[in-house]
């Protein structure tokens, strides 16, 4: 499926801005971007419950733009668990097979099969009111695969379970997806979602694309500040710099100097990636030391939020550290892992990866 | 403030003759504390809060605040400070007002009144706000104000948070986490906080009470869960991913897996009978390509690039496991390899409980 030159104008507003789009066909395509960037809005239209405004989707050469939902062979589910209440955890999932006119000894192994694999078979008999929200959710994913529709549209399908269940559920449905009989289109407002289904990813902000390619790749070289940010959590750490073009060194306000790449600009915006920051120095790391704002504890790492005079940054750090409010702190990075950008915010260098 | 005591107290709804939704317990909650109870839904948290806020009465045992029985009083009559998940503000006052309400109900007036409603808001970054109506302000905002509300009485035995960051954009949370602790130091409340996201629970609490089923599964710091989980749920619900834990024997003294000798930090021998394991944190798993000590041949199933840490699923004889290595380590290869597990890193688990 490919979309050339999406609009979709809402009144005045302009919801989706000259979206260009191929979708890796039996892949899965992440839509990565914040609240309202646009990803609901687009999914509807590669699903045709919405027309756009203007620009065509194609699957092939054939033009689907305006052809109705019912007419294509696509399965969407939804942020809330939708299940029919009156039907057991077994109907729920046969009810596609069933509109298909499949047979009953079909419908049993399809139904049986998927089950075993989203770990519902000892639910079957239960209605959806006795099934906990991981088991509502995954109920409502097995009906879709049960359409086995060549798109698969999941809108942010993790976002009302708790964090547990999403942990379990990110790596199974990634697993789910790896035999490539379905395109799969998932969007979701969280890079870590993205990282872990891997695949493709589009980044989306205000209506537009901001990149979009091979999922490691976008995320390892962002064309932009504004992409790097966009597939950034916690939040992409950004340093003003003067360059010293003579040594290649980065400059801070403060005066610390870092190797940096070959660059023809003067003033650089520097960006470091929370997990790129230790708290144990070593020869070739530079230090950049602030105050403790808070350690935030996670489970299996700490963010570190650090007030300086020309920044305030976040680590992410493995482990638990426990340290105190207004603390001086001091965190350690590779010069190497540091991304610049031009005062337009264009990428300028890169880590290697 | 008070140091509150809990003496065998238990609960079961009524029409749920045999389920204890709160298994009897005795604890006791230190004055001046910072506490976080944590577990899923229906694990029992929020009912062991309103024993002790006194919106449920206990089917059994003793509430006592300082040594004073108090089983039997209304929350009114307690003493404590309750926030909600929902902002609870008059709408129609000013955030002066509404920060002055519970002092001015107990007599508070003139300077003295001023002075501890500028203090809170100072330290909730409300000074600004304060002669303005609360109708005005963000769902953030009216949060804050039903914050500073809860913490402007330095009398109270308890100031009791039910999930108060619901509300809260995620953007802002962190900077709301920052005020709890800073509140916490500057006013030196006692403070019990209900929560189901262990990132609120462990960066509020000097001590998280972990619950599950209806039971208190561990009491301790952030660090102690971390490291040294006492229960299989502790180990599994904090961290992400959860600790691994590994089918293993107990042959002439030590815990083996498929035959290999692997030494632990338990140090006393598990109970004959019970279903043995050893807990190891995906994050110290170390993979190595030849055998050594302490080392379990295992087989890499699936590898995968994260960005920030890379994910490897293991096959260790009958069980699964994750390694998550920092990107920097040398990536592995799928097929046989050998996993050491850190004596120091690891314990032996007789069914759900750590040996110590």
């Amino acid at each position: 499926m490919r979309l050339s030159g999406i609009h979709y104008r809402v009144g005045s507003e302009l919801w989706l801005e000259d979206i260009d789009l191929s979708l890796a066909k039996g892949g899965i395509n992440v839509l990565l971007g914040a609240t309202l960037a646009g990803k609901t809005t687009l999914l509807r239209i590669m699903a045709g419950l919405d027309r756009p405004t203007a620009g065509r989707l194609l699957a092939g050469d054939i033009d689907l733009t305006g052809v109705p939902v019912r007419q294509r062979n696509v399965a969407m589910v939804y942020q809330q668990f939708i299940n029919y209440p009156s039907l057991t955890v077994y109907e729920n999932i046969a009810s596609p097979l069933r509109v298909a006119r499949r047979n009953e000894a079909e419908i049993r192994t399809r139904v049986t099969a998927l089950a075993e694999t989203l770990r519902l078979t000892p639910f079957l008999s239960r209605y959806p009111a006795e099934l906990s929200g991981g088991q509502q959710q995954r109920t409502a994913l097995a009906r879709a695969l049960a359409k086995d529709a060549e798109l698969l549209l999941l809108d942010e399908p993790l976002i009302n379970l708790d964090y547990k269940l999403r942990e379990e559920l990110r790596a199974e449905l990634a697993q789910l997806f790896a035999d490539g009989r379905t395109t799969v289109v998932y969007a979701t407002t969280e890079p870590l979602e993205a990282l872990q289904l891997g695949g493709y990813t589009t980044l989306l902000a205000a209506g537009r694309v901001l990149q979009s390619g091979p999922t490691m790749q976008v995320f390892r070289r962002p064309a932009t500040l504004a992409a790097a940010r966009a597939f950034s959590d916690p939040p992409l750490n950004v340093i003003p710099a003067r360059v010293d073009a003579r040594n290649h060194e980065a400059v801070l306000p403060d005066g610390v100097r870092l190797p940096i790449a070959p660059t023809q600009a003067s003033e650089i915006v520097l960006g470091i990636r929370a997990h790129e920051f230790s708290l144990a120095g070593a020869s070739g790391l530079t230090a950049l030391s602030g105050r403790v704002e808070l350690a935030e504890i996670s489970g299996s790492e700490t963010f570190i939020h650090l007030a300086r005079d020309d920044a305030r940054l976040v680590a992410l750090i493995p482990g638990v550290h426990d340290l105190a409010l207004n603390e001086p702190c001091t965190l350690y990075v590779r010069p190497a892992s540091l991304y610049g950008f031009d005062s337009s915010g264009r990428l300028l260098f890169a880590p290697e990866s | 403030m008070a140091r509150i005591d809990l003496e065998d107290v238990g609960h079961r709804y009524a029409g749920a003759a045999d389920a204890w939704a709160l298994r009897p317990m005795t604890m006791t909650w230190s004055d001046g504390g910072a506490y976080a109870l944590l577990g899923p839904s229906g694990c029992g948290k929020t009912t062991l809060l309103n024993i002790i806020s006194g919106l449920i009465a206990p089917s059994r045992g003793r509430v006592s605040f300082d040594g004073r029985d108090v089983t039997a009083l209304a929350p009114e009559a307690r003493n404590i400070a309750q926030v909600f998940q929902f902002p609870v503000v008059y709408d129609t006052m000013t955030v002066f007002d509404n920060l002055a309400f519970p002092l001015r109900n107990r007599g508070w007036s003139g300077a003295r009144l001023r002075q501890r409603v500028e203090e809170v808001a100072d330290i909730l970054e409300l000074r600004p706000d304060l002669p303005r109506r609360a109708r005005a302000l963000s769902a953030d905002q009216k949060q804050k104000i039903s914050l500073g509300r809860g913490l402007v009485r330095p009398d109270v035995a308890a100031v009791l948070f039910d999930e108060p960051l619901t509300v809260i954009d995620p953007h802002l949370k962190w900077l709301l986490r920052r005020k709890l602790k800073q509140i916490h130091q500057q006013l030196k409340l006692s403070l019990l906080y209900v929560t189901h996201d262990q990132t609120e629970a462990l960066t509020f609490a000097d001590q998280v009470v972990v619950m599950s089923q209806g039971e208190i599964v561990q009491v301790g710091t952030p660090e102690a869960l971390f490291e040294t989980p006492a229960h299989r749920f502790v180990g599994h619900f904090i961290g992400s991913p959860g600790m691994n834990f590994l089918a293993c024997d107990w042959t002439a003294g030590a815990a083996t897996i498929g035959g290999v000798r692997v030494e632990t930090s338990s140090k006393q021998a598990p109970p004959a009978g019970a279903k043995l394991s050893i807990g190891v944190r995906p994050e110290y798993l170390e993979l190595a390509p030849t055998p050594g000590a302490n080392c379990v041949p295992v087989r890499v199933a699936a590898i995968q690039d994260q960005g920030i840490h890379t994910m490897v699923r293991l096959e260790v004889g009958a069980s699964f496991a994750w390694a998550k290595l920092r990107t920097t380590s040398a990536a592995p290869t799928p097929g046989s390899a050998f996993a050491r597990l850190p004596p120091a890193r690891c314990a032996l688990y007789a069914d759900e409980r750590r040996v110590a």
